[in-house]
């Protein structure tokens, strides 16, 4: 019970620093933008714009993961806040859990907001509206997962940014694949897939996530 | 050399030929005392010679390399780090703590009471002076039930008033059963039981 609390308590403090302090929207505008951009510099050809937007969505999305990284973990790992949460018996694991819940709940819901807006520059709509909306839906949680692990594991180091950024991409290509691959004609079991591999990121996020923290301690 | 760890909690602290190796340099090795309800101990020694470390590890932050310690559960560590979110007030980011250690408002107000910050409860704490942000870390400290108190420099930055009424804070924990272990270069104004005074090993080895 303690346990429960403690979470729910930690959660609703960093989802509540991220929308006031204006992070959330930083994703988001970067988002509309690449989004705004892409048809300025393909031109405003429907049908190319139909066959290529859903996947440059899905790599602003990709790109949009990386820009809160180093304000995950970082600033309250220097402030000492996750000792005093140690201190409190709170494991590393559980501050890890609850960091990734607390981070998709700042980044999942306004980056599909963000896609429900770009795909009408896009043109899409109808079936391959709605099926980029549940790839992403189904991938934020495993990048923000992506996310959580990587700041945890760079918090610390001089260009965690940089860095964050170079680990982050190669790991997210399965979900690019499968993610982007839902989106043709011949998706077929791609979303399947794509739930499978965001559920094995969001499983070992706590862990990984714990174990750089516990390792940066010492 | 076995692994070190920590068994159990109880009543008392005790420390048992515990050591700590950090950055391959030995801190310090074989130190053993027992601190029981209503005692309070003093850690000296010069810069890095591993106060600061005794007193995370005897937090739960790092694993001795050898011996092992049994603290009670209940504990709480104030040192150099802050752990107040800056932009938010004083009282607003107290009261995380107090949720997370099951307090109420009312116990907010006082803890800020007792460390002479009642007026300040709605400043931000980016604009807190050095002492002030001492305050603000000790009345985290006051805050919690915690039976044992890790003290890092507690009177760092404090002017002479503050540090008498830090004394009176540390006088009634020790008056209501509390434990204190406190690494401190300025005089704290209450009685110790013991002081541990920590020495450098390495120039003690050249030397034999």
């Amino acid at each position: 019970m303690f346990v429960m609390n403690s979470i729910g308590t930690i959660i609703w403090r960093d989802v509540r620093q991220s929308y006031a302090s204006g992070g959330t929207w930083l994703p988001v505008i970067f988002y509309l933008s690449a989004a705004t951009l892409f048809p300025f510099a393909v031109g405003p050809d429907r049908a190319l714009l139909l066959q290529t937007g859903g996947g440059i969505l899905w790599i602003a999305a990709l790109l949009a993961t990386l820009l809160p990284l180093d304000r995950l973990i970082q600033p309250d790992l220097e402030n000492g806040v996750y000792d005093q949460m140690i201190v409190r018996g709170l494991s590393d694991e559980m501050i890890a859990a609850a960091r990734l819940v607390s981070h998709w709940l700042a980044f999942g819901p306004p980056l599909l907001l963000a896609a429900f807006l770009a795909s009408g520059l896009m043109g899409l709509e109808g079936a391959a509206l709605g099926t980029l909306l549940a790839s992403l839906a189904i991938a934020t949680p495993a990048l923000a997962g992506l996310a959580v692990m990587i700041a945890a594991l760079t918090a610390g180091l001089k260009g965690a940014g940089a860095l964050g950024g170079l680990l982050l991409v190669p790991l997210a290509i399965p979900l690019l694949i499968f993610g982007a691959g839902s989106l043709s004609a011949q998706g077929g079991s791609a979303l399947m897939f794509l739930a499978a591999v965001s559920l094995l990121l969001v499983a070992i996020t706590p862990f990984a996530a714990g174990a750089a923290l516990s390792a940066v301690r010492e | 050399m076995s692994k070190g760890q920590s068994t159990g909690s109880s009543e008392r602290l005790l420390a048992e030929a515990i050591s700590c190796v950090r950055g391959e340099r030995i801190l310090f090795r074989d130190l053993t005392f027992t601190l029981g309800r209503g005692q309070a101990g003093l850690l000296t020694g010069p810069n890095g010679v591993g106060k600061s470390s005794l007193l995370r590890l005897l937090a739960g932050l790092l694993q001795p390399s050898a011996g092992s310690y049994i603290a009670p559960e209940t504990k709480a560590l104030c040192d150099d780090r802050l752990a107040l979110d800056e932009h938010l007030s004083l009282g607003q980011t107290l009261g995380f703590w107090a949720k997370l250690d099951g307090k109420r408002p009312a116990d907010v107000a006082a803890a800020m009471k007792r460390a002479g910050l009642g007026h300040l409860a709605e400043v931000p704490v980016r604009y807190f002076s050095t002492g002030q942000r001492q305050r603000a870390r000790l009345a985290r400290t006051y805050l919690t039930d915690a039976r044992l108190w890790l003290l890092d420099e507690p009177a760092n930055g404090l002017d002479t008033d503050s540090v008498d009424q830090l004394g009176r804070a540390l006088q009634s924990h020790l008056d209501g059963g509390g434990i204190i272990l406190a690494a401190s270069h300025i005089p704290l104004p209450i009685g110790f039981d013991f002081t541990l005074k920590l020495e450098p090993l390495e120039e003690l080895e050249a030397c034999l």
